[in-house]
């Protein structure tokens, strides 16, 4: 803990203490990766064995590649959040611009305003939500899905981006307006670059609970064409749930892509939340 | 110095540029929508017609026992999957962000990596997962609870009723911990050196160091965390669908608001969908989250005294 005290025995426990909480947090996604990978019989003789040449068996994969339309679902997730991702970023980045550089009347006012949805989830908005998406015909369309994502994700992001913006250098901005730049350009060639990290931990912060959702799947776009892969995982498990060698593919294909993913950029996201960007 | 400046200036149409498209859309897609569900709430179709009916939804919520007993059996769910969240979640999230926060401590960023693993996967993977491996027909369960010598502690959790739902909230504890854990390691993090070695000066060390001085620093983002678990919690729906589907079984004994508003709104099974109560227990479920968190604002941190260094 500290210089005087630390001894070892102490490290020791906290090295016990860690490492088991870390084994309860990582078997059971350990068990559904390897179990994946293995015949039926081996699944239920041995489930605590990793795939040996014998056990070895793609049959789960075959299953779920060939029934469920995973290609087109990953491609629908993937369309949905980038989309999602793009507009949540630009939007709340120029919003986040305007609240921190300018002095306006109303300027707090509209903050708190954007900063409600931080706290009031838009779920409860659901029964008007999918009225109007009916109204206009955004039914079973990825549109209707994008749309809710960029007003979800606003919020935290127009929050977050506030607070980093108003960390820019004012010489820096002035120097641009001498040299007779418009506040567009100031905006996107001298600011948006410096705050290109906190722009990264919003993505993340972003990004994961867009991917996982699915509530507005399900009510919005539920159609085959239109359904996410966390909806189509839903669905499929729901179908095949007796066959444990698809159910466990179609497991591990949804988490694989999460899990490399995060831990190309956990870095990123754990520097971005111990750096105070979300107090 | 733009406000002196601002009256001699011609508009500033830049600001309305850079506002419109983020305030239009979250107007149009969440605030417009939310107060349009409050509104719902007070009507009801009669016979064809959409017509005012004051209340009544909420008569019906609360008065009719077919309503009533659902509305207050779901809240009443929820109210004890928060309770675990906050006896099982917080105090192991400070735990191992105390530990990982321990300046010598090795490995610590692949502890920190693999403990918040969880948290990025969706709801749907973790619920199968779970229910595959706490099922009595594959038995790594069993099999595990076997290795130290407990196995007759061994019963179908997801499927009694009186077990399933403390056993999805610990599910969802497990999945969640690594918020807490980040958000306390970052408070942690930011105590100055300058306020431990005062305290080492003056005798305070070890877990009395711990108590005295971290813990009081670190409350106002256990606040948070509070809060924010709150707002989760009364809003969660999509574990319990995975794992125990719309009807929250067994016997309802896994109803929580979340998927009570589902099967009120889109209608499951024997239920008739029906857009106005839905539209009712979603007021209900606005009403019980506004309330969390204004008590959280104005009670709880107002309280809470911030020291800035």
């Amino acid at each position: 803990m500290n210089r005087a005290t630390a001894s070892l025995p102490r490290s020791v426990a906290a090295h016990a203490i860690l490492i088991s909480y870390t084994v309860i947090a990582l078997f059971p996604v350990f068990v559904i990766l390897i179990n994946s990978f293995k015949s039926r019989r081996s699944i239920f003789g041995a489930p605590m064995m990793p795939p040996t040449p014998e056990t070895f068996d793609l049959v789960g994969y075959r299953m779920v590649l060939t029934q469920g339309d995973f290609l087109t679902y990953f491609q629908n997730s993937f369309i949905v959040t980038v989309a999602s991702l793009f507009f949540v970023l630009l939007f709340g980045a120029m919003a986040a611009f305007a609240l921190s550089e300018y002095r306006f009347r109303g300027n707090r006012l509209m903050g708190l305003y954007l900063a409600l949805g931080i706290m009031i989830p838009i779920r409860l908005g659901t029964v008007a939500i999918l009225q109007m998406m009916v109204a206009s015909g955004l039914v079973n369309t990825l549109t209707a899905l994008i749309l809710v994502y960029t007003a979800q994700g606003l919020p935290l992001a127009v929050f977050i981006l506030t607070e980093f913006m108003s960390g820019v250098s004012d010489d820096l901005k002035n120097a641009g307006r001498i040299d007779g730049l418009s506040e567009y350009r100031i905006f996107f060639r001298l600011v948006l670059p410096l705050v290109r990290p906190a722009m990264a931990t919003v993505a993340v912060f972003t990004m994961i609970p867009i991917w996982n959702d699915l509530w507005f799947p399900l009510i919005l776009a539920p159609s085959e064409a239109t359904k996410t892969v966390t909806l189509g995982a839903q669905m499929f498990i729901g179908q095949y749930v007796t066959n444990w060698n698809a159910v466990l593919a179609a497991l591990s294909l949804a988490i694989l892509p999460v899990l490399v993913l995060y831990l190309i950029f956990s870095r990123q996201l754990i520097r971005g939340i111990t750096s105070g960007a979300v107090k | 110095m733009t406000a002196e400046a601002a009256p001699k200036r011609p508009f500033r149409w830049h600001i309305i540029v850079f506002l419109a498209p983020a305030v239009l859309v979250y107007t149009a897609i969440m605030i417009v929508p939310l107060f349009g569900t409050l509104q719902f709430s007070l009507f009801r179709n009669v016979s064809g017609g959409h017509t005012f009916v004051g209340l009544d939804n909420f008569r019906t919520l609360f008065g009719d026992p077919n309503w009533s007993r659902g509305f207050w059996n779901a809240l009443w769910n929820n109210v004890w999957f928060f309770i675990i969240h906050m006896l099982v979640q917080n105090p192991i999230g400070i735990l191992l962000a105390a530990l990982l926060s321990s300046p010598k401590l090795r490995l610590s960023s692949f502890y920190r990596t693999a403990i918040f693993i969880p948290t990025i996967l969706s709801f749907v993977i973790v619920g199968f997962a779970w229910k595959l491996i706490l099922s009595p027909i594959w038995g790594v369960a069993p099999n595990l609870l076997d290795l130290v010598g407990l196995k007759s502690l061994f019963t179908p959790w997801l499927g009694k009723e009186e077990y399933a739902l403390t056993a999805l909230s610990l599910i969802s504890v497990w999945q969640f911990v690594g918020i807490p854990m980040m958000l306390i390691y970052a408070a942690l993090l930011s105590i100055p050196d300058e306020v431990i070695e005062a305290a080492e000066c003056d005798g305070v060390t070890g877990m009395a160091q711990f108590w005295k001085i971290k813990l009081p620093l670190v409350l106002p983002s256990i606040g948070i965390i509070s809060v924010l678990t709150f707002v989760a919690n009364f809003n969660a729906f999509d574990l319990i669908y995975s794992a125990q589907g719309a009807l929250a079984g067994p016997n309802y004994s896994t109803d929580i608001l979340g998927t009570f508003l589902y099967r009120a709104f889109f209608g499951f099974q024997l239920q008739v969908g029906d857009r106005n109560m839905g539209a009712a227990i979603a007021t209900m479920m606005f009403l019980i989250i506004l309330t969390g968190v204004c008590l959280y604002l104005f009670l709880i941190q107002t309280r809470l005294r911030r020291y800035q260094f």
